[in-house]
């Protein structure tokens, strides 16, 4: 293990990491609030937009995300729609993320007793009130661990934006090893690069997922 | 004429080919109290639940105040705000306190000013000794407890018709005292209409106008309240008090 080439390609790897959180953060926020809504419209069996909602689900969970990247990057420009790659990094990611979180969160909705609802609807309320003030925020404290664990799915999925030359950490490690073939060092650095990110994450998303929980149901 | 609350003609309900209620037919005036008695399965929870569009039902007209029901969910949920009803799992929301429990249905449904209900809520809330509790959570609370804020939270709606299924039915022997003495004074103080489904024999025939004795989905006799209990006119409401003394 060579130190200096370590050393030297930091700021490099830098560039990578930020991009990396970057797409990740964007794409994570967009797949939640399309989970979300995702999985409303189908918890309350929306005409139309429940069964559309329920194939794109299907869809975007048994299709591969290196897939769905060549399909944005390389199918899309031909039908005339061409976008900058980290566009289609993000749009796949929202597109994949969304239906994972569409099933987590229906998971965490689906947990919501049922004699809550009735309380909820003796005391007059409409279906949007439902989903508001019962529905939303026990289904969200419930949804907690599928939510960690899809957080934790997509950063690393991220790596994959390296198929469409996106710059992220394992582009940039890629790169560097087509360059200058110290492939121990620069692997070297990308795991520990993963690691800084996600490791804190991972503890934090514990934390958070039994404040939640504690601050909803009290256990 | 004393004012009819609710009435219920022909009712008939199905879960799939199985017939819940047969033909119940019934009525209650304002400020009635009409307990729902029978052997669990009788169908006394569901024809409960009916009474608030909880459960659909497949023929039969229901009446409030003088008006057909037309069972559709825009109605019913109209129609809930004038009907409270509180659960034997208590069912509050657990992520809110006591008071945001109360406030939640009259200032978000029913648009009314946060601060008149809040005031109301405080009242309510001494009547029933809990008023220190306003700001816990349902967690800090007791079975009894708990029950006694979903009264509160039901009363706040001001309704016409209180539905009780089982109030006490999972709570400790001593907490039943407590929420029945509430349920008492607000049919002697208020005169609130009310049906209640129990198997509180004492406190069904203390608070009785009418009593309906279901068994298998079918009202057997509709008899008022202290007649019920000391002269029955069918066997099987005989049988069923019997079976009740120990």
């Amino acid at each position: 293990m060579n130190w200096t080439v370590i050393q030297q390609s930091l700021p490099e790897f830098a560039q990578g990491f930020k991009l990396t959180l970057w797409l990740s953060f964007v794409g994570i926020i967009g797949a939640i609030i399309v989970g979300i809504i995702s999985s409303l419209s189908q918890y309350f069996r929306v005409p139309v937009v429940g069964k559309i909602v329920g194939a794109y689900v299907e869809i975007a969970r048994n299709t591969p995300l290196l897939i769905q990247l060549f399909f944005l990057y390389y199918a899309f420009p031909v039908m005339g729609i061409k976008m900058a790659a980290q566009t289609c990094g993000i749009i796949g990611l929202i597109f994949l993320g969304g239906a994972y979180m569409a099933e987590g969160f229906t998971g965490g909705f689906n947990g919501v007793s049922k004699s809550q609802l009735d309380s909820g609807r003796a005391l007059g309320m409409s279906d949007f009130q439902l989903a508001r003030y019962i529905v939303f925020p026990q289904g969200f404290a419930l949804s907690m661990p599928a939510l960690a664990a899809n957080i934790i799915f997509l950063i690393k999925e991220t790596s994959i934006f390296s198929v469409i030359a996106i710059p992220e950490l394992t582009n940039t490690a890629l790169d560097l090893i087509g360059m200058y073939y110290q492939s121990n060092e620069y692997l070297f650095v990308l795991v520990v690069a993963y690691a800084i990110i996600l490791i804190p994450l991972i503890v934090f998303l514990t934390w958070l997922e039994r404040r939640v929980r504690y601050g909803t149901f009290g256990d | 004429m004393a004012e009819e609350i609710l009435k219920v003609e022909h009712l008939d309900k199905y879960y799939g080919d199985w017939q819940a209620l047969h033909d119940i037919n019934f009525s209650i005036n304002k400020g009635e109290v009409v307990t729902l008695l029978g052997p669990s399965g009788s169908g006394k929870s569901t024809l409960i639940r009916t009474l608030n569009g909880l459960e659909s039902y497949r023929k039969g007209t229901i009446y409030f105040q003088g008006k057909k029901v037309d069972p559709n969910p825009k109605e019913w949920q109209a129609l809930r705000q004038k009907i409270g009803m509180v659960f034997q799992s208590y069912d509050l929301f657990p992520n809110l306190t006591v008071m945001d429990n109360i406030l939640l249905a009259p200032t978000k449904v029913q648009g009314r000013d946060k601060e008149e209900v809040r005031k109301e809520a405080l009242a309510l809330l001494d009547r029933v000794e809990l008023r220190k509790h306003a700001d816990s959570y349902p967690r800090q609370l007791s079975g009894g407890q708990k029950q006694r804020i979903a009264i509160v939270r039901a009363l706040a709606m001001h309704p016409e018709l209180m539905l009780f299924d089982e109030v006490t039915a999972s709570l400790d022997p001593e907490m039943v005292r407590g929420v029945l003495k509430i349920i008492k004074e607000l049919s002697d103080q208020d005169h609130m209409t009310m049906i209640i489904v129990t198997h509180e024999m004492n406190f069904a025939a203390k608070i009785a106008d009418k009593v309906l004795f279901l068994e298998k989905g079918k009202i057997l006799e509709e008899t008022p309240g202290k007649q019920f209990f000391d002269h029955p006119q069918t066997d099987r409401a005989a049988e069923f008090l019997n079976s009740m003394d120990f």
